[in-house]
């Protein structure tokens, strides 16, 4: 069963946008969907641990900001190079306003 | 961190060679670079993707080179096809180079087949190996002119002025990426290439290789079969003749400039250009604005380079200003190669990580 955490409000994040979640000594990257869907992955790329937060959401993908590699965030797939390893995702909900993320 | 300032001494470029070990041991690869505050609203903006701008240069694009071929055709053999030809080839040989940077990136367009498909065409004009140079490119993001780590230093110290500047019509920059496709295309990768190329992209390297060597071929059966050298004209030799524009640019990029820094603003150059210029390099005159956000898209490298110009070094004014700047740089470097031009940061900037070339500011100063 995952723990559930705080991670953020809902209208912490722009609709099609991110943030930077840190807990416990690691980051994470929480997304609001243009759907308004909420999703969170591991906060750093899997080609050189950059951190994702300063990249751009489009769509149901988020890009990198230091090379372009590009993942699904809902599976974590990597969509473009230069990133070959999918990325971490983890379960998110959402209750009364705030976004919980689970972790195990 | 108080590392010391990289030794002084004979640099080996290579990538698996001492140098390399040494960047990677003092915290210089894959490091964390500087960048300018720009609020997350305006970076949103600023990177965001539409097709348009690339679609209008892109049918211009095209329109150059079918009208800059069909007249090198039409008027082949006397002197009308001169002009065509000079436009052909710098379409060609020129802006190929800043198509396929873009594309590669796939920011130009914000359709992703639109970007494969020009960079595909472009790295074949630029005889480059779409797969390798995806990954070289990639590198040279990561650690941009650190001794060691980065594939893409044109200006290794001491300069060879003579051997780069007969690169102007690139006849030793083409002959090695054909020889490069050619070694590609039987199969066989250097070490270097197996450094930064992931394995699983191996094969697809071969694969572009062998592509591009066979159109090659091609074209060369056709000028023997119909003994013209016009074929060639049109594919290929245009990467030597007209790529004199894709050379002129890419020098004022990073020559005379600090090494093994991690600040784009010390080790990359702004160049204010002229509007053909900047369509033909696609804006790439903004290179400090390019390495530090290589999101955003070469259609508005102009906006972002008027939010963070407080923040950089001020621009060379022309190619002309670029230029004297960077003969004066190579000039001492040739007798001392440890000498650079150290830009000057605006007294509003933000200094970052002096402790990598404390050494070299002292040095640049005498
Ligand atoms: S660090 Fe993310 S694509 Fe390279």
């Amino acid at each position: 069963m995952p723990q559930w955490i705080r991670a953020c409000a809902t209208d912490d994040i722009n609709p099609e946008d991110l943030i930077r979640f840190d807990h416990d000594g690691d980051t994470y990257a929480i997304y609001h969907a243009p759907d308004g869907r909420f999703y969170a992955t591991a906060g750093r790329c899997t080609h050189e641990d950059v951190h994702l937060c300063d990249g751009l959401v489009m769509g149901h993908l988020i890009e990198c900001p230091k090379h372009n590699g590009q993942f699904d965030y809902r599976t974590g797939e990597a969509k473009r190079s230069p990133v070959c390893v999918n990325l971490k995702t983890f379960p998110v909900k959402v209750e009364a306003g705030t976004v919980f993320i689970g972790l195990t | 961190m108080t590392a010391a300032p990289f030794p002084v001494g004979q640099r080996d470029y290579s990538l698996v060679g001492p140098d390399s070990r040494r960047a990677v041991e003092i915290g210089l690869a894959s490091a964390e670079w500087y960048h300018s505050d720009v609020p997350r609203a305006v970076m949103k903006d600023l990177m965001k993707r539409t097709d348009g701008p690339a679609i209008r240069d892109t049918i211009l694009w095209f329109a150059l080179l079918i009208g800059g071929a069909w007249g090198g055709i039409y008027f082949w053999g006397t002197w009308a096809c001169v002009p065509f030809l000079f436009v052909y080839s710098v379409i060609y040989g020129s802006s190929c180079d800043s198509r396929w940077h873009e594309c590669g990136h796939g920011t130009a367009f914000r359709t992703p087949w639109m970007n494969d498909v020009i960079y595909q065409i472009a790295s074949f004009m630029v005889m480059r190996n779409p797969v390798t140079w995806r990954w070289s490119h990639a590198r040279h993001h990561t650690d941009t002119y650190i001794v060691g780590r980065d594939a893409e230093i044109a200006w290794m110290r001491p300069p060879k002025t003579l051997t780069n500047f007969l690169a102007l019509f690139d006849v030793i920059g083409a002959t090695r990426s054909l020889l490069i496709l050619a070694r590609n295309a039987t199969g066989r990768l250097t070490p270097d290439e197996k450094d930064f190329v992931p394995e699983s992209e191996w094969g697809k390297m071969i694969l572009a290789a062998r592509i591009h060597m066979a159109i090659y071929a091609a074209t060369i059966a056709v000028a023997l079969a119909t003994w013209s050298w016009l074929p060639l004209m049109l594919i290929g030799l245009p990467r030597i003749y007209g790529s004199w524009h894709m050379v002129m640019c890419g020098h004022l990029q990073h020559a005379g400039l600090a090494e093994n820094v991690l600040d784009h603003r010390l080790n990359t150059r702004t160049v204010y250009m002229n509007p053909i210029s900047r369509y033909i390099y696609w804006n790439m005159n903004y290179h400090i604005e390019h390495h530090m956000f290589p999101m955003v898209p070469y259609h508005a490298l102009p906006r972002l380079h008027e939010v963070i110009k407080a923040d950089l070094p001020p621009p060379n004014l022309s190619i002309l200003d670029g230029y004297r700047e960077v003969f004066a740089s190579l000039r001492r470097q040739k007798t001392d190669p440890e000498y650079y031009l150290r830009k000057t940061l605006p007294p509003s900037a933000k200094p970052y990580r002096e402790e990598f070339h404390t050494l070299n500011i002292a040095r640049s100063n005498t």
